[in-house]
């Protein structure tokens, strides 16, 4: 069944992505709406419009009755849920696929198999993929603990097995150490939780984020590469790169491949993510979760492969063969995605919703500007604070370094503050050109190395 | 006698408790000393607390349980 129709159960820049996807392959398109979000771009551009609910994401986009009823309603062949909401609720996936229409995505026992961090932490291992070293259960003696730690190596992590919210967790240097610590953690633990069991884990210090984009038509399985998205913020990603800064080859092979070999495993459907730990210095790398959906970040990947994500997800979910043969993914070049959010990053990123005054948006043959913003457009405060994503590609890093200030220069956004002045000092910023990143990287930079004063003496300058 | 309003600095979502599972801040009724949280607001996934300027006696709440809310909109009064 080719799909002719889908329904946009999602809002913001991912809505107007999805609607541009469909659109190109001739597929009428149905945009669902809160209450707050009546003049929303997406629904400017969809065919049609379905009122689902009050502002609040509980009453409207994660209403799972709501959704299946404006689908029904309005005929459609298939749901896309673009990410977060629902998008990865195996119930919705079940419940979409129940009233008789395709869901844009893997099957609700995928979603839920990948969704739960221990289920998808055995299939990983399944797969053959490196799961971070640790012992795996509860250890139960001192001895025991020793042993682990000679396999895993220091610093390593005791936590509490009872633990939660970071409570409980030690982390230990050396062997001396664990052998004060030990001890010392269990008695915490038997206090706190009324458990007095813990299990290890070996900590990566100066980690990186790199995540694989995979697809697979439940029969055929491919990767495109690799993504970097090191630089975060309160474990939110605020820059994402294509390819992984300066990856050695065969770590890319190997990484990659394993990415296959998990999808291959779950026998999965649609577009995901493989995101893993990468220890630059050990050149190891480890399995930390699944995402059955689209990316935030997946123009990236897009920029440096020629392929359209979103519109291959769409043909896959109606029935076609994957389009794509893994020696055709040829990556070229460079890709920086920064992500514009209505924060001010001069007053501890508050969030900042409001009315858009103004809006000029460069253009080139390699940029790309994925938003949801138009002037006279008022962000509503009920949603997150994503405006939209600037997308440069260049044949070499330094190239889409060089071109992403200068159009980040180009970019104007009034009437709101955004995080725009913290790209353009971090696009010509050295550490972030000498690729000296790692996840806890940004937090520190900000505090030392972006201030206002700073940042406007540098514009003097 | 006179009655104070507590109106909203924020734009966003109101809800009367930390959490579902816990009871509201304060309960239509309740006395308030100046500084205590009567509520907080969601704008944007994060979260404020809103606190009372003033001490006062019997708060009524006009705004509902995880009811959106404008700048400046009175959330509750107090009595003095």
């Amino acid at each position: 069944m080719t799909i002719r129709s889908v329904l946009i159960a999602n809002r913001g820049e991912i809505a107007v992505r999805i609607i541009r996807a469909a659109k190109a392959l001739g597929i009428r398109t149905v945009q669902v709406h809160s209450a707050a979000d009546a003049e929303m771009l997406a629904v400017k551009l969809a065919d049609e419009a379905v009122d689902i609910g009050p502002p609040a994401p509980k009453k409207s986009y994660l209403n799972i009755e709501a959704v299946i009823a404006a689908a029904k309603a309005a005929k459609v062949d298939a749901v896309h849920p673009g990410y977060g909401f629902l998008s990865e609720n195996g119930d919705f996936a079940d419940a979409v696929v129940a009233a008789g229409m395709a869901f844009v995505g893997p099957s609700g026992d995928a979603i839920r198999l990948l969704g739960d961090k221990v289920s998808a932490r055995e299939v990983a291992a399944r797969a053959g993929v490196p799961t971070v070293p640790g012992s795996g259960g509860r250890v139960l003696t001192l001895d025991d603990a020793h042993r682990i730690a000679e396999r895993t190596g220091f610093p390593v992590m005791v936590k509490a097995a009872a633990g939660g919210g970071g409570r409980g967790i030690r982390i230990v240097e050396t062997l001396a150490d664990l052998e004060k610590q030990f001890p010392l953690a269990s008695a915490e633990a038997a206090a706190a939780f009324g458990d007095g069991g813990l299990y290890m884990e070996k900590v990566i210090t100066r980690a990186r984020h790199v995540e694989v984009q995979i697809f697979g038509d439940g029969e055929n399985f491919v990767h495109l590469y690799e993504r970097e998205c090191s630089l975060q913020r309160r474990r939110q990603k605020v820059w994402e790169e294509a390819p992984a800064f300066e990856l050695p080859q065969v770590v890319r092979k190997k990484l990659c491949e394993s990415a296959v070999a998990l999808a291959r495993e779950v026998r999965y459907t649609g577009a995901g993510t493989v995101e893993y730990l990468y220890d630059e210095e050990t050149r190891e790398f480890y399995f930390i979760e699944v995402n059955t959906r689209i990316q935030v970040e997946h123009p990236v990947t897009e920029m440096i492969t020629g392929v359209d994500l979103v519109q291959e997800m769409l043909k896959v979910a109606g029935g076609a063969p994957l389009s794509l043969k893994q020696d055709d993914i040829k990556p070229r070049g460079h890709a920086i995605e920064c992500r514009i959010n209505a924060e001010d990053p001069f007053k501890d990123f508050a969030p900042s919703p409001g009315t858009i005054t103004k809006l000029v948006v460069p253009e080139g043959k390699s940029v790309r500007f994925d938003t949801m913003l138009y002037e006279g457009y008022t962000i509503p405060p009920f949603y997150d604070s994503l405006l939209g994503k600037l997308i440069v590609w260049g044949e070499t890093r330094s190239e889409c370094l060089e071109r992403l200030a200068k159009t980040l220069e180009g970019l104007k956004i009034e009437g709101v503050p955004t995080t725009i002045p913290l790209h353009q000092t971090l696009a010509r910023s050295a550490a972030v050109a000498s690729g000296a990143f790692h996840t806890r990287f940004l937090e520190g930079w900000l505090e030392t190395d972006f201030t206002e004063t700073k940042t406007k003496s540098a514009e003097v300058a | 006698m006179s009655k104070i309003e507590i109106k909203s600095p924020l734009p966003g979502t109101f809800y009367r408790a930390s959490s579902p599972d816990t009871p509201p801040f304060k309960a239509d009724g309740d006395a308030v000393a100046s500084g205590d949280v009567i509520g907080v607001i969601e704008v944007m996934k994060t979260f404020h607390e809103i606190t009372a300027q003033d001490a006062g006696t019997n708060i009524t709440f006009l705004v509902d349980n995880e009811e959106p809310i404008m700048p400046g909109q009175v959330i509750a009064e107090i009595e003095q």
